[in-house]
């Protein structure tokens, strides 16, 4: 049965079975297992982030294309149930229409980008997409009369997923059973079905065909495969992958602004936690995103710490500075690459 | 009549359209800048408009240009080379802040003098910069395109954050020298001076660079190699070699390139470079890789682009160069002037 819903894909690592069922035990419980809000908050970006390093994960490591408009299409995602929730009403079907109108958005520029650049060599797409992703920012920085701007929008989600709304008055296990646990839970089994689809996917016969062309691209070609539709097609659903996880995130921050979902910033993360986990195994995703966001968020209170201890100091304190928190991820960035290019996945499967 | 005379080969010309269709690229500029003044009415602001797109071309072109070779020479692609922009930016201005005194006196000789040794400061820096770049990052991961974005990607970060940490995060906003403040008028039009001196410099690397690629030997070593690698490697030149002197020397370009686009903006930013590596991908791309002259035209026409449409349609500035891409990729897949055959 549960090999059978992995599509057969066993973590093959006793170690990293172990891990994996460690994270899926402390998502799927984790209002209970770590009361708080920070720690429900850190959860739900851990679920989020697992679709999106998967969903580019299938670009990288399964397909071999680099793209870097990837958080355009989380972006899309997320502006998509936005502006649903804002111009057509505090409703799950606004919801639904957002995320949907936001997913058809994304793939069909994901279409358009695949067919221009994918053409001719897989390179041009990295650079163009690095283009088209910053134009697109610009555009909705640009825009503020729809998308407000760089402040972004707050707008207000269907009450069933908010506080407001109690479930059974009292605690369990010193969590208030309210609509903010609902939200929680649709994130979390979204989340999980969805990276059970990218898994399914990256296993079917599809999958294949995108390991053979990522491995050797001509050769695929000539046994028969059209590689440059199989490449866009592999860019279409990673998009629509993304923008769904980019709905999953604006519906449980109730907030998009171009900082959150569209900056450069989160591109780098995302590349960072792919590589971190291991490129071309969707199981490295989640250890990736998992290790990633809990490490942004308490390893950034212990820099500017480090800061504060070593002011006075030359240079260490700014090297130090948790504004400088990018310096020390391009550094692990460039050396993960180099020294540990298949990632926590690789290594223990290895080790095995 | 002998039999030679029989068998002597007939130089015919091409016939008008295969010699229209290898010139179209160099047409396009001027056909731009028609469409540029049909669309633009008033002629005094066509000519201010042409003149800044004309002087932003020629700085894009010195930015592309060290990449495009870069990769036509040895297949790799730099998507750190932003940084060197950035790193030339800040070095230059330092030393044209330090020299308050030359940059401020109302004589163009001094004046010309500081800017010459800040630009000589700039490229001196991203030169050994460049060589040590080529060095820790991307030696490592040659024939590996993958790895080669996502290392140079990390190395762009990584230099950007030590601007950061060593002129401090935020932009340093500077004035130009002293003669090369206001604009001369010209037909009704005011023509920003400094201006005129990039449009200026521009020309004069390019022809250059042209002359140094064509008439002499190591850019017939380059050509060669940008043409077929392997070939000339078997003929016994150390093309490796020449591929450090070409990257060294791109990142010493992109650093005077970015001294001139920081004093044409008259602020530098860290990430300015990163800001400008995007349109310097879509000249690179429209040119044809691999290819000066297209880089050149390319450089141009995004320039000219971004002016006009800058004027009549502020928000879409960036997005009619996307545009740019879309119709040249439509109409050569490979860019206006490939040099490097797809693989």
């Amino acid at each position: 049965m549960i090999v059978h819903l992995l599509a057969g894909d066993r973590p093959r690592s006793a170690a990293l079975a172990l891990i994996l069922t460690a994270i899926l035990v402390s998502l799927a419980f984790a209002p209970f297992l770590f009361p708080g809000t920070r720690s429900l908050e850190t959860a739900a970006r851990i679920c989020i982030f697992i679709v999106l390093v998967a969903s580019y994960d299938l670009l990288l490591g399964y397909t071999g294309i680099v793209s870097f408009a990837h958080t355009m299409f989380f972006g899309l995602g997320a502006y998509g149930v936005a502006l649903g929730c804002e111009h057509i009403g505090r409703s799950f079907p606004a919801l639904g229409a957002g995320a949907l109108a936001g997913a058809f958005a994304a793939v069909a520029l994901a279409l358009v980008i695949g067919l221009f650049s994918l053409r001719v060599r897989a390179i041009f797409f990295a650079m163009i997409t690095l283009a088209v992703a910053s134009a697109f920012a610009v555009l909705v920085s640009q825009f503020s009369g729809l998308t407000g701007g760089e402040d972004g929008l707050n707008y207000s989600i269907p009450r069933a997923l908010t506080p407001a709304l109690t479930i059974v008055e009292g605690e369990l296990f010193g969590t208030r059973l309210n609509g903010k646990l609902l939200n929680y839970y649709l994130v979390f089994f979204s989340a999980l079905i969805l990276f059970l689809l990218l898994l399914r996917i990256v296993n079917s016969p599809f999958g294949s065909v995108l390991k053979a062309i990522r491995e050797n691209d001509f050769r695929a070609e000539a046994v028969g495969y059209r590689v440059v539709r199989y490449r866009i097609a592999a860019t279409c659903i990673s998009a629509a992958a993304a923008s769904l996880a980019g709905s999953l995130f604006a519906i449980w921050l109730r907030y998009v602004g171009p900082d959150t979902v569209l900056s450069f910033e989160i591109m780098l993360d995302i590349l960072l936690m792919v590589v971190i986990g291991g490129m071309g195994t969707m199981y490295g995703a989640v250890i990736g995103a998992t290790l990633f966001v809990l490490a942004q968020n308490y390893l950034q209170t212990l820099m500017s710490g480090a800061s504060e201890a070593t002011a006075g100091l030359f240079l260490l304190p700014d090297l130090l500075n948790s504004d400088r928190w990018l310096l020390w991820l391009g550094v692990l960035f460039i050396l993960s690459v180099y020294f540990f290019p298949d990632g926590v996945v690789g290594r223990l499967r290895r080790s095995r | 009549m002998s039999e030679a005379a029989d068998r002597a080969g007939v130089v015919r010309r091409l016939p008008l359209a295969d010699r229209l269709s290898r010139l179209a690229p160099v047409l396009l500029v001027p056909v731009l800048v028609l469409v540029g003044l049909a669309a633009i009415s008033s002629t005094s602001s066509w000519l201010t408009l042409t003149v800044s797109g004309l002087a932003m071309g020629m700085m894009i072109f010195i930015m592309a240009s060290g990449l495009t070779l870069v990769f036509g020479l040895m297949d790799v692609i730099n998507f750190g080379h932003g940084a060197f922009i950035s790193v030339g930016a800040f070095v230059g201005v330092s030393l044209l802040m330090a020299l308050g005194e030359m940059t401020g006196a109302p004589s163009l000789a001094l004046n010309l003098v500081a800017l010459f040794l800040a630009v000589l400061a700039a490229m001196a820096a991203t030169a050994v910069m460049g060589w040590a770049f080529e060095r820790v990052i991307v030696r490592p991961v040659y024939g590996a395109h993958l790895k080669q974005i996502l290392v140079t990607v990390g190395g762009l970060i990584v230099v950007e954050q030590l601007i950061a940490v060593i002129w401090g995060p935020e932009e340093i906003y500077l004035t130009r020298p002293e003669m090369l403040k206001g604009a001369v008028t010209f037909a009704g039009a005011a023509l920003e001076r400094y201006r005129l001196v990039a449009v200026a410099v521009g020309l004069v690397l390019f022809l250059a660079m042209r002359w140094v690629l064509r008439r002499t030997r190591i850019g017939l070593i380059v050509r060669a190699g940008v043409e077929d690698g392997e070939m000339v490697q078997a003929l016994g030149y150390r093309l490796r070699l020449v591929f450090v002197v070409v990257f060294v020397a791109g990142s010493a370009l992109a650093g005077l390139g970015g001294v001139m686009w920081g004093l044409y903006q008259e602020v530098v930013t860290a990430g300015m470079g990163e800001e400008m590596m995007i349109l310097v991908f879509i000249v690179v791309i429209i040119g044809g890789l691999g290819s000066v002259e297209g880089c050149f035209i390319g450089a141009l026409l995004v320039g000219l682009m971004q002016n006009y449409v800058a004027f009549l349609e502020p928000k879409l500035a960036l997005m009619s160069n996307i545009g740019l891409l879309v119709v040249i990729l439509m109409w050569r897949p490979q860019g206006m002037m490939p040099v490097v055959k797809a693989k």
